[in-house]
């Protein structure tokens, strides 16, 4: 019973990260309808900027952690800047693109990815080195029912459903949600209504930016190993739980994140040898069940 | 009397006669060396691998991205074939072709028997979703390749006869395009472009659509097979991670950077972007993040493909040759921006 | 007329790319021959030779790439542009390739290299897999390779111009079993990548010397390629089993996790790891778990044969500070053994660059003595090092070959 909590609890870990990540992905998704393969990149920006950015503050470490308020500025700086590198990847290289067929955006997007991963490779002061992510939040280990949980865990698990039910609320309540809402039915029509599509599509990106290094953030306080290219496979695994959770649906997003990383810890716990293999037989299987995703409603097509 | 659709017909086959001699006398001239031949093998492959995808996302609007999956079957069946059953290292020279071609013709049973299985959950699946499954398939079989001992594991498998030369791959790729050409303007190809532009209204046509889906996971699964026969041939050596995800989007890329629903720019998007990033070799650590650069350029700035979707003359059928009316009338995709890629 | 004319302009265009990127080269060996010749009659042109360098400086495996090339780039400064052959100077060049880690552009690299820049030795791929696929054109094209890391055994078997500067999996797996064995560990846990040659090589040799030895594998884990970065369950289940030691054959970019989340589970045995954990960003990365963490290497940095001063004290003044590797000392010592048979060889082609590196005997390098065996692999020794609370390591024991 305890090894079958621990086990959930680092499946929750690992789902965690997947959900936020996806969160990113089927915002983008539902607004624009665009896969942002660049996605997962953006959690790399995020996690290697805040290594920069925590150097920055290195003066007001103490005893290898920083005081809350620091931290807070890091991450709320870490988050504006991977932000603003979603709108402005957006508006150099999606914007054009938009009224073309999705693949063409989606290749783009391949395109913008590799490009964030080998230009900060190139350059001389980042580079290839993996880094030590500083720790920012202070470690506690509790016991509980004889498994054992951080601190840090703790945090991400609820941040992931704290933002996911704050997404949902925002999409759904909120005056901009309306707009974003609109925009995702008809972007023509909402730009009849006298919705500012540019804008809302741009404040889309910055969510999922942001979210993208609080992922960011979170993956590598657990994980903390930083690099240029640790966001692509992490990308396409949040893809695809954004896909399996049904694509578009906040929600689905969070759940299928979830199952993703539950999922693969338990098969890697039956069996590691055949445990990635099992982890996607396991999604093939789920799909076959439900076509449009766990959340997602088959659509109507009119002819 | 029929001369003059004999050379009409066989044309293509001089081009390709007459850039492999071409070839052949500027490497005796010293011009062309080795590593423009190596390339020039490469591109042959990735020309197959994007025509054969092309077939399954271009012209039947299905949506696959593990694509590198049917490649790496086919290359280890091919390889099973010629190094483990036949001992090709040690065989006359003679028997080297007909082995050589059973492989290559088992590599791509195998992955067409795999293909045709992929093709059933795109009948209930669609787009993105379809897509994870392509995806999660290539990392599946990547997965159990990697644990078989007999064929090396991990390691991969060594000792591959050293059978691919450029004029077997400029062979087979042009069989490809010949076989692709043909398909796409017979009645097959009409049903593949009407799943892709309304599979609803292709099945109320009366279009088996199941059918059609399946036949063309599957032969394209076959010419990809293929394609990873030569690919096992040439590299004399393969190992399970070479065909993964990364090179199924390599494909794609290739495949919509050259233009979606075009043989033309399945070729020439393959053969410029499998040299770009060996053109940049001077560049040395900037070289990909240029080619990335190079690659959003053309996109925005070619978003229908660097040939827009258009076919050379030989990749086509003159209209009057055919019964109908043109089949690639350019939409305006302003109003339904699903309709192309579904 | 205007469809031919297009195809034309197509092919013209095809051929263009071919012809722009085409720089006039030597065509290998004849254009050497006559060079050689022409320095013999006192000639007062020398050509320049060339070495290729291939490394992955793109790709995820870019890290390896960088300290290759810095590794490479302290010969070159030795050597100042020049090396000296019985009495003459002749102009030397390095030419670094980037091989992106794919197999698929090393054979791409080896051609260029060969037939293109005309070089005469190759130094590189430091991966097997790179090497295994790329090395039978090198073969075929009597180019001589020495590869920097690639340990798998079947990578010297290709031909006889395929050399490598690192010892092979086996004897590395049976050092670091003999070590385990030896220090009293009698139970052993493994966690391995199976997606990975070096890493199930380097397990299978464990196991059946450790084996062999008396010793128990008491569990072993695995888990799927290097993008998986959460090993808790399978340390987890390793941890349950009580070993007493730990051996963890992995890369660079999965150790340091794996390190700390093992002790994160609560697994106090001591770490067994393989070579590539000789690097400063292990420590770096694992923090305060990486004491007491044990690692077979290459070659001390501590060590104080001259060789070994000179190489680490020029690499760090180069290098602003940074500290050599094991992938930058293999690269250095491969690059020296060309520099040396280049030195020795009769005549200055392939051919007599390959035979001399076969004869290599007793070469002093930073790692030791170095003699070439007959299976083209180094006889060389291993060294045991541990990491301190402070993440630098220290040499515990030597290891030579039986």
């Amino acid at each position: 019973m305890s090894t079958f909590l621990q086990y959930l609890i680092y499946g929750l870990q690992l789902g965690s990260v997947y959900a936020l990540l996806a969160l990113g992905y089927t915002m983008v998704y539902g607004i624009v309808g665009m896969i942002n393969f660049a996605h997962g990149d953006f959690l790399m920006i995020g996690a290697l900027g805040t290594f920069f950015i925590a150097k920055l503050f290195t003066s007001f470490n103490i005893d290898g952690t920083y005081p809350m308020l620091i931290v807070a500025v890091i991450i709320i700086i870490a988050m504006l800047g991977t932000g603003a590198i979603g709108v402005g990847v957006e508006a150099i290289a999606y914007r054009p693109l938009r009224n073309k067929p999705r693949m063409i955006a989606l290749i783009t997007a391949v395109g913008v990815s590799m490009f964030l991963e080998n230009f900060p490779r190139a350059l001389p002061f980042i580079g290839p080195n993996p880094r030590s992510f500083p720790t920012l939040f202070k470690t506690v280990r509790y016991s509980f029912l004889g498994a054992s949980i951080t601190s840090t865990q703790i945090i991400m698990i609820s941040l992931a459903v704290v933002v996911m039910v704050g997404l949902y609320l925002l999409v759904n309540k909120s005056k901009i949600g309306a707009q974003m809402r609109a925009v995702s039915m008809d972007k023509d029509a909402a730009a009849l209504m006298g919705i500012n599509v540019n804008r809302v599509i741009s404040i889309t990106f910055f969510i999922g930016g942001a979210l993208a290094a609080v992922a960011g953030i979170c993956y590598a306080s657990v994980y903390p190993q930083v690099e240029v290219y640790m966001g692509s496979w992490l990308g396409t695994k949040s893809f695809i739980a954004a896909v399996l959770g049904g694509i578009g649906d906040i929600r689905g997003a969070m759940l299928g994140g979830f199952i993703m990383g539950i999922s693969e810890i338990f098969a890697t716990a039956v069996n590691s040898t055949f445990g990635y293999a099992v982890g996607f037989i396991i999604l093939i299987v789920i799909l076959l069940v439900k076509p449009a995703g766990i959340m997602g409603k088959l659509t109507k097509e009119k002819v | 009397m029929n001369w003059k659709k004999l050379v009409k017909t066989a044309y293509p086959a001089v081009i390709v006669v007459a850039i492999y001699l071409l070839t052949m006398l500027l490497l005796k001239g010293g011009l062309l060396n080795k590593y423009y031949i190596q390339v020039m093998m490469f591109a042959g492959i990735n020309i197959m691998m994007t025509a054969s995808l092309n077939l399954i996302n271009g012209f039947t609007g299905q949506f696959c991205i593990g694509h590198a999956g049917f490649m790496s079957l086919g290359a280890y069946g091919a390889a099973i074939i010629t190094t483990m059953v036949f001992n090709g290292k040690n065989i006359p020279v003679l028997a080297q072709t007909p082995v050589f071609l059973l492989g290559l013709f088992v590599g791509g049973c195998v992955a067409a028997f795999v293909g045709a299985l992929i093709g059933l959950p795109s009948l209930k699946l669609k787009g993105d979703y379809l897509a994870i499954v392509t995806l999660a398939f290539g990392e599946i079989v990547r997965a159990i390749l990697r644990l078989i001992k007999p064929i090396g594991a991990a390691r991969g498998m060594i000792g591959i006869p050293n059978y691919s030369t450029i004029a077997w791959i400029l062979l087979f790729m042009t069989l490809t395009l010949y076989l692709l050409k043909n398909l796409i303007y017979s009645p097959y190809g009409r049903a593949f472009i009407a799943i892709r532009d309304n599979e609803i209204a292709a099945d109320v046509m009366g279009i088996d659509t199941t059918k059609y889906k399946i036949t063309a996971f599957c032969i394209a699964a076959f010419i990809a097979g293929v394609a990873g026969g030569l690919y096992a041939h040439l590299l004399a050596f393969i190992q399970p991670d070479s065909f993964s995800f990364v090179k199924s989007s390599d494909f794609l890329v290739f495949m919509y950077a050259g233009g979606s629903g075009s043989l033309t720019g399945s070729i020439v998007g393959a053969a410029l972007l499998t040299m770009l990033p060996e053109v940049l070799r001077f560049l040395s650590e900037w070289r990909i993040a240029v080619y990335a650069a190079i690659l959003v350029l053309v996109m925005l700035y070619r978003s229908d493909g660097l040939v827009g979707g258009k076919e050379l003359p030989f990749m086509r059928i003159r209209r009057k040759e055919l019964y109908e009316e043109p089949l690639f009338v350019r939409k305006a995709t302003k109003k339904h921006p699903s309709a192309q890629d579904r | 007329m205007r469809k031919y004319l297009s195809l034309v302009l197509a092919l013209c265009m095809a051929f263009g790319m071919f012809a722009c990127t085409s720089t006039p080269a030597t065509t290998g060996p004849a254009a050497k021959d006559t060079a050689t010749t022409d320095t013999a009659a006192g000639a007062p042109a020398v050509e320049t030779l060339k070495i290729g360098v291939v490394c992955p400086i793109s790709g995820t495996s870019a890290i390896a790439g960088k300290y290759i090339t810095h590794g490479v780039e302290v010969v070159e400064q030795e050597l100042g542009g020049k090396i000296n052959i019985k009495g003459t100077d002749y102009p030397v060049q390095f030419i670094y390739m980037d091989n992106e880690a794919s197999e698929e552009k090393t054979t791409n690299v080896f051609q260029k290299l060969i037939e293109e820049e005309g070089v005469i030795a190759i130094v590189g791929p430091d991966m097997s897999k790179c090497a295994l696929a790329a090395g039978s054109i090198a073969q075929n094209a009597g180019c001589p390779v020495v590869c920097t890391f690639a340990t798998n055994t079947a990578v010297t078997e290709i031909g006889d111009y395929i050399f490598r500067a690192c010892f092979i999996d086996p004897f590395q797996g049976q050092v670091a079993a003999t070590y385990c064995w030896n220090t009293g560990y009698k139970t052993a846990a493994i966690l391995f990548n199976n997606a990975d040659a070096y890493a199930t090589g380097l397990t299978d040799a464990f196991i059946s010397s450790f084996k062999a030895l008396g010793g128990t594998i008491v569990a072993s884990e695995e888990y799927s390629g290097s993008d998986v970065k959460d090993y808790n369950v399978q340390l987890t289940k390793l941890a349950a089993n009580n070993p007493e030691c730990l051996f963890l054959p992995n890369l660079l970019g999965e150790m340091p996790l794996q390190i700390q989340q093992a002790r994160a589970v609560g697994m106090t045995c001591p770490i067994v790891c393989g070579d590539s954990a000789d690097t400063p960003e292990v420590a770096s990365v694992a923090g305060a778990a990486v004491e007491g963490v044990v690692y077979v290497s290459a070659f001390s940095a501590e060590s104080t044969a001259d060789a070994a001063v000179k190489f680490v004290q020029a690499y760090i003044a180069q290098h602003d500070g940074e500290s050599p590797n094991s992938n930058a000392e293999l690269a250095y010592e491969a690059t020296k053994m060309v520099v040396y048979a280049l030195q020795n060889a009769p005549e200055l082609t392939r051919t007599s660059v390959r035979d001399t590196l076969a004869t290599i005997s007793n070469l002093e390098l930073p790692s030791g003595l170095i003699t070439v065996g007959a299976d083209r692999n180094p006889i060389k020794g291993a060294v045991i090092m541990e990491y301190d609370a402070a993440g630098v390591s220290h040499f515990v024991t030597a290891v030579n070959p039986s």
